[in-house]
């Protein structure tokens, strides 16, 4: 028999979608909103003709049809509107009659995502549910001959430093003869990692900056935010809030120009500028922003046409070497604001984290690293690149860290580790593993996508539609049709309880080891683990 | 937790003073070590005071290997105090061979040497010593440097004290630190036995330091020879001293601020900000985590307590001019200096320093809130 319709090769049935929409005929009100509410278009309103024969026993009488209509919801099979399983159906469904439902086999979509010859690009994670932070535990808790502090009650100093420090020697040696010194901030070890204004919806950057300045402003914590590349608004570079803010810098100097310019108007110095060299979801590929969020707004920020992609490149046409690159530009910087901003980069985890780290230990003018792990979240990047390209954070920073101790250089140059962290919900357990395996602060950017505006993306290919702009919750899009849905005094309101429950987690975790005073940077006697390659890898204990 | 006797006088004394005083906070140790440090010595040594004395332990085989190492570098024993124990040692102390304190003259290459060339090479030696002494295991080497004599043993101090022969009426000294251990955490190792000690620097240390490692690792990069072993989390604490006041040229009132540095708060006010800001930034890898009280003393005589910033050890200080005596316990001291005027102990608080000058005339409190001396 021929089919109704043509089969192509690359044509999908229902069975073959990792997505599959489950709705009820029985509870629908045919209300329509699960069709209006879904980002991609996956389902749309279907009306359906029903043949029903009715046969009578007997010879005499002929068997009749009844033909009837009835509507309802029809999922599309063509991969490009595939179900991203993303359930804002379920979430707009007065009646719950709909949801998706992940398939457990293999589905055939894989192999169909590249049409056109295109690559799949999606918004970053690596869908893998495993974590090696995740299998460290605390080991050394201070029973026999301490008591375990009161996480309660105990005053706890869980600050750190964003800055070069000077050897003591040095330090007193400048302090008598009034001689320079790097700048250096104290701030909180939990750092908002770059997302650009371009990758993030005006809404949900407010939410954050506002959020931020509550916790400096109202709570005491130091919260620091990077920007990302792609400029500041021009009105926060010359507000006094500028100073929670890390701005970042990348080689494709996306938003350098406004930041150029407002800086004779600055009322006050940024917390620091980041370069950024690399992203850890995609090492060598840059930052790419596609040209579905290039509206109006951000091509008059970045200084670019509307509606063309925009690649940051890795290195730029203008620089012979990375050792270069680092010290010109941040010596470029630093002259920028005349020597009292703290400047850094910021690189993938890769096997040449450490020469960069060796670089910077001796340019006096370094502040610190930032070191890039694969598993962070990233906005846009190609599936092969996400899925196979980089290094895992720990054992990278512990590489970098032990080779500042083989220097007498511990702390000096500040690590900033990223990459994974708090991926599976733990956010305060990862962070104060990767601190006890040297880094002096971490950096997150899905996690607080995650939890202080909803995210719903997963690492099982759930969503993770953050590059081409249709982030169903209103996060990743600057659509203001979209970004309405997301309101920026909840997001500033979540952004705070995530800092202070984090808090309250992080003294829960170095009471019991009997720290308070410091942050136990590299306390590795406190980590175990129970694979041995792993412990014999990080050089912590073996643990079974 | 251990606990801790220290004493320093104007005249010298014997240590059984603060063996005694150890004995009757026997309730707080276990009686698994006892450490001792003499320094300000009388009898024959003080007539030798810049003669440096070796102490350790010896075995017949380490004895002779000593003889030949110093005679090769010219090394000229001078002077030797040996303890030789005539009975078998008490429970739980092993049979080791000669507790040795020998002072040495000089070699001539050494002489007109600056005084940190000639406290480097008093320290190389040591090392070396300690270093062949473990491989071999014929000697344990615990100081080498003028005026000064340091015992340790596993065991009950008072039984280990009459095994040694301690009440040698030849042996008294002006500052006198002690320790009974209470073994926890690590091995039981001579080398982890308080007090520590390093080219005139001493300290000891009741509690424990949950910043070990990290300090550890930054001292060990320093380059300074004697910053290794670490067979003890609280041998950090003399070295963080000798790095404060040797290294970085400091008084002993910024010790304080180098191991527990204040919060932003109480500095906001402080009539030093500007010089403990920057401190506390450079020195954060030194901050200690308690808990802890430390009890020091400096090359000059100068003796100390202060705690971790928590304050979850006890710790006094009293006694009378001419004498006076550091206390894990008030017991101890009652022990120690019985007719002194009680109303004067002093118990330091979280930002205290306790010091008596080498003179033996007051207790001097430096709170950490107070104005420092300049830098110099």
């Amino acid at each position: 028999m021929q089919p109704t319709a043509g089969l192509a090769p690359s044509s999908l049935s229902l069975k073959d979608l990792p997505w599959q929409i489950d709705w009820d005929i029985h509870t629908c009100t045919l209300c329509g909103r699960c069709t209006a509410v879904c980002p991609v278009n996956a389902i749309e309103l279907g009306v359906f003709r029903k043949r029903e024969l009715h046969a009578k026993p007997g010879i005499p009488e002929k068997p009749t049809n009844t033909y009837t209509i009835y509507h309802g919801i029809r999922q599309r099979t063509d991969p490009a509107y595939r179900c991203i399983g993303c359930a804002m159906c379920n979430m707009v469904c007065p009646n719950n009659s709909i949801r998706p439902r992940k398939l457990a086999e293999s589905p055939m979509l894989w192999y169909h995502h590249n049409r056109g010859g295109q690559p799949r690009t999606r918004g970053g994670r690596r869908n893998e549910s495993g974590s090696l932070l995740d299998q460290l535990k605390f080991i050394r808790i201070s029973m026999l001959t301490d008591p375990a502090l009161d996480a309660g009650r105990h005053e706890f100093e869980l600050k750190t430093l964003l800055g070069r420090i000077l050897p003591p020697e040095e330090e007193l040696k400048a302090l008598k003869e009034n001689g320079w010194t790097p700048p250096v901030r104290e701030i909180y070890p939990l750092i908002i990692g770059g997302m650009s204004f371009g990758a993030l919806s005006p809404n949900m950057w407010e939410g954050l900056i506002m959020g931020v300045t509550y916790l400096n402003e109202e709570m005491g914590i130091p919260a620091r935010i990077s920007t990302g590349e792609g400029g500041c608004p021009p009105r926060l570079l010359r507000s006094r809030f500028i100073k929670y803010v890390i701005l970042q810098i990348a080689s494709g100097y996306f938003g350098w120009d406004e930041i150029i310019r407002a800086i004779p108007e600055m009322q006050e110095d940024p917390c620091a500028v980041e370069i950024k060299y690399g992203q850890g979801a995609k090492p060598g590929d840059g930052g790419l922003l596609m040209w579905y969020k290039v509206n109006k707004l951000i091509s008059a920020l970045r200084g670019v046409p509307q509606g063309v992609s925009l690649p940051s490149p890795p290195t730029h046409q203008t620089k012979y070497s990375i050792e270069e690159a680092v010290a010109k530009m941040i010596q470029s910087m630093y002259m920028a604001w005349g020597f009292r901003v703290p400047v850094y980069p910021k690189i993938s985890a890769s096997s040449t984290s450490l020469a960069v780290l060796n670089n910077l230990v001796r340019n006096p003018y370094a502040a610190a690293l930032g070191v890039d792990g694969e598993d962070g979240g990233t906005g846009a990047a190609y599936n092969v690149s996400i899925n196979h390209m980089g290094h895992p954070i720990a054992s990278n920073l512990r590489d970098c860290y032990l080779n500042l101790v083989a220097q007498g250089r511990q702390n000096e140059i500040p690590i900033i580790a990223g990459g994974g962290i708090g991926k599976n919900g733990n956010l305060a357990a990862n962070a104060a593993s990767l601190i006890m395996l040297g880094a002096s602060a971490v950096q997150v950017g899905k996690y607080m996508m995650q939890a202080a505006a909803g995210c719903v993306g997963s690492e099982a290919d759930r969503c993770n539609i953050c590059n081409i702009g249709l982030c169903p919750k209103g996060i990743t899009s600057q659509d203001p049709r979209i970004y309405r849905r997301l309101d920026p005094e909840k997001v500033a309101e979540r952004v705070v309880d995530v800092y202070l429950s984090f808090d309250t987690e992080m003294r829960k975790i170095f009471a019991p080891l009997g720290r308070s005073t410091s942050l136990p940077i590299g306390m590795s006697d406190a980590l175990g683990i129970a694979d041995k390659d792993a412990a014999e890898r990080l050089q912590i204990k073996y643990v079974v | 937790m251990c606990r801790l006797f220290s004493l320093t006088s104007r005249d010298p004394v014997s240590p059984m003073l603060a063996i005694n005083a150890l004995n009757v906070m026997k309730e707080g140790h276990d009686g698994s070590g006892v450490g001792l440090c003499l320094r300000g010595l009388g009898g024959p040594f003080g007539e030798m005071k810049e003669a440096p004395i070796l102490s350790g332990i010896f075995t017949e085989a380490g004895l002779k290997r000593l003889s030949q190492v110093s005679a090769d570098i010219g090394l000229d024993p001078k002077y030797s105090m040996t303890f030789t124990p005539k009975t078998p040692p008490p429970p739980g102390t092993p049979k080791r061979g000669t507790y040795l304190a020998r002072a040495f003259d000089i070699p001539d290459a050494w002489k007109g040497l600056a005084p940190e060339e000639l406290a480097r090479e008093y320290t190389r030696f040591r090392l070396m010593l300690r270093t062949t002494g473990e491989e071999q295991g014929d000697m344990q080497v615990f100081s080498f440097w003028p005026d000064t004599l340091m015992v340790k043993e596993v065991g009950d101090p008072m039984e280990v004290a009459a095994y040694l022969g301690l009440d040698n009426k030849d042996l008294v000294a002006r500052q006198i630190l002690a320790q009974g251990r209470q073994n926890t955490n690590y091995a039981i190792n001579l080398y982890a036995c308080h007090p520590f000690f390093i080219q005139g620097v001493c300290s000891m240390t009741n509690g424990e330091n949950t910043a070990f490692i990290p300090i550890r690792e930054y001292l060990a990069s320093r380059g300074v020879d004697g910053y290794c072993g670490y067979q003890s989390d609280s041998e950090v604490f003399a070295h963080i001293l000798h790095y404060t006041v040797n290294r970085l040229g400091l008084d002993l009132e910024y010790y304080k601020h180098v191991i527990t540095p204040l919060t932003n708060e109480e500095l906001d006010g402080h009539p030093d900000r500007e010089n403990l800001v920057r401190l506390k930034q450079a020195c954060r890898k030194l901050v200690i985590d308690g808990p802890n009280c430390v009890i020091g003393c400096l090359p000059d005589g100068s003796m100390f307590m202060c705690q971790d910033r928590k304050k979850l050890r006890p710790g006094v200080v009293g006694g009378k001019p001419g004498v006076f005596a550091f206390s894990s316990e008030i017991c101890g001291l009652n022990a120690a200096i019985p007719d002194r005027d009680t109303s004067k102990d002093f118990q330091p608080m979280h930002l205290d320093t306790a010091i008596v000058r080498p003179d033996c005339q007051e207790v001097t409190i430096c709170s950490q809130l107070q104005a420092l001396p300049h830098l110099h």
